[in-house]
């Protein structure tokens, strides 16, 4: 066990010593740029080609259909808003859910603004859509369903092939959010009736900086960026080539053994949240006990601030979080614990570990040992605790 | 054979402390800056680092620097999101004709929602003139966006007079300069020079690619292109890129200690280039006055030669060079750079760009002249028409 335990895993990744290794090359020595004719330019292009494969593979994808973008937020914004314009002659109805990242739904504001219905579908207790509700949301105005595979707060697993089913019946387009889910859910574009996907390198070992973008072929998604020619015409910008490779080796590796993947961490997360239930009282799992990242890790611990518990484990050494990574800067509570039905008061006090392969049993066991202290006397210096002790038990 | 790369407009390699910084960010900080534990805050800090060395060179507050994932996000930037938070003022811009495709696609996207475009053309030295682009001026102007060095003839505009014009005359339309090409190179100082918004490129000075980074003056406002978390004070939202910003921090670190000590030797190896080749070939044409432009880009014209195959001729002697700026090269149309410069279809057929970098020495281009005369000399046996 290191001298600081890392259970962050849901906000980034640290980037693997053979991921790291393919990349290097491409910094110092295979530098050229993948647009030259001659032939530093040409072996960089060889490279992009075998990332672009290993991405399509792991989605069961065509290669053709791969792209790749600065980040996981311009993979999503990229989806929604190139998509809605692109289609606006058939329809301004966009289908989505209130449990989506901010790159998604940030986007359906801006297009709410420029003319455009957004349906935001509520989620159930666990945070799960109803791929009915999906069925009859849609309109004959609905051009694009953008639902995630898994969310990244409570690590909710949507029921994605249904939807897709339903929306390739409808003639819809169907997008997924899949940037916490690589490498924990098996993703097959084909079998999912999924026209457009967004992933990011950074969650699954790769480096940050890289994110892709599934178009399936003759889907219309408007331009974002506008320059020059790269990636067949559809996104400017010279190609991050070190970080494409970096991309290319970290999807192979994350769709190499999911299962196995998801039988470690799924041990490791069981006995986590086993023992948090059994220990600490006014404890509240988020999300599905099942249907969730084997890496994900949701609590609500009633009468604490989650900020406070964050920094007290920080000072065991234990890093975590109390939310998304991008909005645990903010002081409002997580949209999606406010989805789930939690009142704001509880959903403040919530924290949350996401593990990642070099997580051990004796990391939980010392987080096990500590959290219950650590809870307790942050309870202790409550008023609100003291106030309702002995009252109702809240589960 | 040694290999020579005279490509460094179309990127640079990567300095080797430089990829130790990345490694160093790859393996040990790796956190997210948004995250509240020890892991964000060091990744934080870090950002801060790279932000004030970007601003050490740009002579700027740290506040002012935003970073995007590459040149052409920040040219895109500046461009669409100064458009749409000025459209009520007023819906015309004014650009030149020898912008980069980052600048120019992103106009050409706001003509077809209703914006109005001047393109301001270039004498035969590839430079604007200052009394024409301030008759273009009108009091619906809101943006003008004018490159500093050309990337592919190095032709130098004058930014800083342009910046003094706008600022005293009316209606100061916000002042957008690509700089992506001159970073490092050439000083440029937006706070003091009236330039409101400034684009950069990491790949260009020796960081790696996937990084760039925009200036925006205290006080000029505009739209974010990318929602989302709300990253970088909501102007441009996505997990910054940490390794790619850290790498960025120690280019322009090092970029600007050759600026103050070494600033002349780019220009030394320009005039022995030059030199060599106008002795060679007697009837190269050097497109775009050896005034008027950087001492690291190069565009030469050998009539009745083509580009493309000198070339790949070259590429036989372990010399990397260009036809025309790599973005475009793919694209089988002439530069519209030349083009605009009124350069004849012989001269346009048989251009190449030779870009230098403060890692290329005398030595090079000692080596690189007698291939030069090689292969020009190989290739003429064939096929001079």
């Amino acid at each position: 066990m290191g001298d600081r335990i890392y259970l962050d895993h849901a906000a980034t990744t640290y980037t693997k010593p053979e991921v790291l290794e393919e990349m290097l090359p491409y910094f110092t020595k295979q530098y050229g740029n993948p647009s030259s004719v001659h032939s530093f330019g040409r072996e960089s292009r060889k490279a992009m080609d075998l990332a672009r494969e290993r991405t399509a593979k792991a989605l069961n994808a065509n290669p053709n259909d791969i792209f790749f973008t600065g980040s996981g937020t311009e993979a999503d914004n990229w989806a929604v808003k190139g998509a809605a314009l692109a289609n606006r002659k058939k329809g301004n109805h966009i289908i989505t859910t209130t449990i989506e990242h901010h790159a998604v739904l940030h986007t359906c504001n801006y297009l709410e603004q420029n003319g455009f219905d957004v349906t935001y579908l509520p989620v159930d207790e666990y945070g799960i859509v109803d791929a009915e509700q999906v069925r009859n949301a849609i309109t004959d105005q609905t051009i694009l369903v953008s639902v995630m595979t898994a969310n990244n707060e409570i690590g909710t697993i949507q029921p994605i092939k249904e939807i897709g089913a339903i929306t390739r019946e409808k003639g819809v387009l169907f997008h997924t959010d899949a940037v916490q889910a690589i490498g924990s859910v098996p993703i097959d574009v084909d079998d999912m009736n999924i026209d457009l996907l967004s992933l990011a390198a950074h969650k699954f070992y790769g480096p940050k900086g890289i994110g892709a973008l599934y178009i399936r072929k003759g889907v219309k998604a408007q331009q974002m960026l506008h320059g020059g020619a790269q990636e067949r015409n559809r996104r400017a910008g010279t190609e991050n080539l070190p970080a494409i490779v970096g991309l290319g080796k970290a999807i192979e590796m994350a769709a190499l053994d999911i299962p196995g993947h998801n039988a470690r961490l799924e041990a490791l997360r069981n006995r986590l949240i086993t023992g948090i239930l059994s220990t600490v009282e006014h404890a509240r799992l988020n999300g599905h006990p099942e249907k969730r990242l084997s890496g994900n890790v949701n609590f609500c611990f009633e009468f604490i601030e989650g900020e406070a518990l964050l920094l007290s484990l920080d000072i065991k050494g234990i890093a975590g979080s109390s939310g998304s990574a991008c909005t645990s800067g903010t002081l409002d509570p997580s949209h999606v614990l406010l989805a789930i039905g939690l009142p704001h008061e509880i959903a403040h006090g919530s924290l949350r570990l996401t593990l990642g392969e070099q997580n051990t049993q004796e990391e939980i066991d010392y987080v096990l040992e500590v959290l219950p202290q650590l809870v307790q006397r942050l309870r202790e210096m409550s008023p609100l605790f003291n106030q309702q002790k002995g009252g109702q038990i809240f589960v | 054979m040694k290999e020579i790369y005279l490509d460094n407009a179309a990127t640079t390699p990567v300095l080797p402390q430089v990829v130790e910084a990345i490694i160093d960010c790859l393996k040990n900080d790796y956190g997210n800056p948004s995250s509240m534990h020890r892991l964000g805050i060091q990744a934080e800090k870090r950002v801060r680092e790279a932000k004030g060395r970007l601003s050490s060179l740009l002579r700027c507050t740290e506040d002012e620097i935003i970073f995007t994932s590459g040149g052409t996000e920040a040219n895109n930037m500046a461009v669409l999101g100064t458009a749409y938070d000025k459209k009520r003022r007023g819906r015309h811009c004014i650009t030149t004709e020898i912008e980069h495709p980052s600048v120019l696609q992103a106009f050409a996207h706001l003509e077809e929602q209703g914006y109005e475009v001047s393109y301001l053309p270039v004498d035969q030295n590839g430079v604007i003139s200052l009394d024409h682009l301030k008759s273009l001026i009108r009091p619906d102007t809101i943006l003008v966006s004018i490159m500093h060095v050309n990337n592919e003839t190095g032709s130098i505009q004058p930014i800083r007079q342009i910046g003094a014009m706008l600022k005293a005359g009316p209606g100061k339309p916000v002042f957008h300069v690509d700089a992506i090409q001159s970073l490092g190179k050439l000083p440029v100082y937006p706070a003091q020079w009236g330039i409101d918004l400034l684009s950069a490129s990491g790949h260009k000075i020796h960081a790696p690619k996937g990084i760039g980074a925009l200036y925006i003056r205290r006080g000029v406002r505009i739209q974010p292109i990318l929602f989302g978390g709300n990253q970088q004070g909501g102007i441009r939202s996505g997990t910054e890129n940490i390794p790619g910003i850290v790498g960025m921090g120690e280019g322009a670190k090092w970029m600007a200690e050759r600026l103050a000590e070494e600033g002349g030797c780019l220009a030394q190896l320009k005039s022995r280039l030059l030199q060599g080749i106008l002795q060679a070939f007697p009837d190269a044409v050097i497109n775009g006055s050896a005034d008027a432009c950087a001492s690291h880009i190069i565009n030469v014209g050998f009539p009745g030669l083509r580009g493309e195959i000198l070339l790949h001729a070259l590429e036989e002697e372990g010399v990397y060079v260009s036809t025309g700026s790599a973005c475009s090269s793919r694209d089988k149309r002439f530069s519209h750079v030349l083009k605009a410069m009124g350069l004849n279809d012989r001269i346009l057929e048989g251009s190449i760009r030779l870009s230098t970098s403060y890692l290329t020495t005398m030595q090079d281009i000692e080596e690189f002249l007698p291939r030069l005369t090689r292969t020009v000399q190989r290739i003429e046996r064939f096929t001079r028409r």
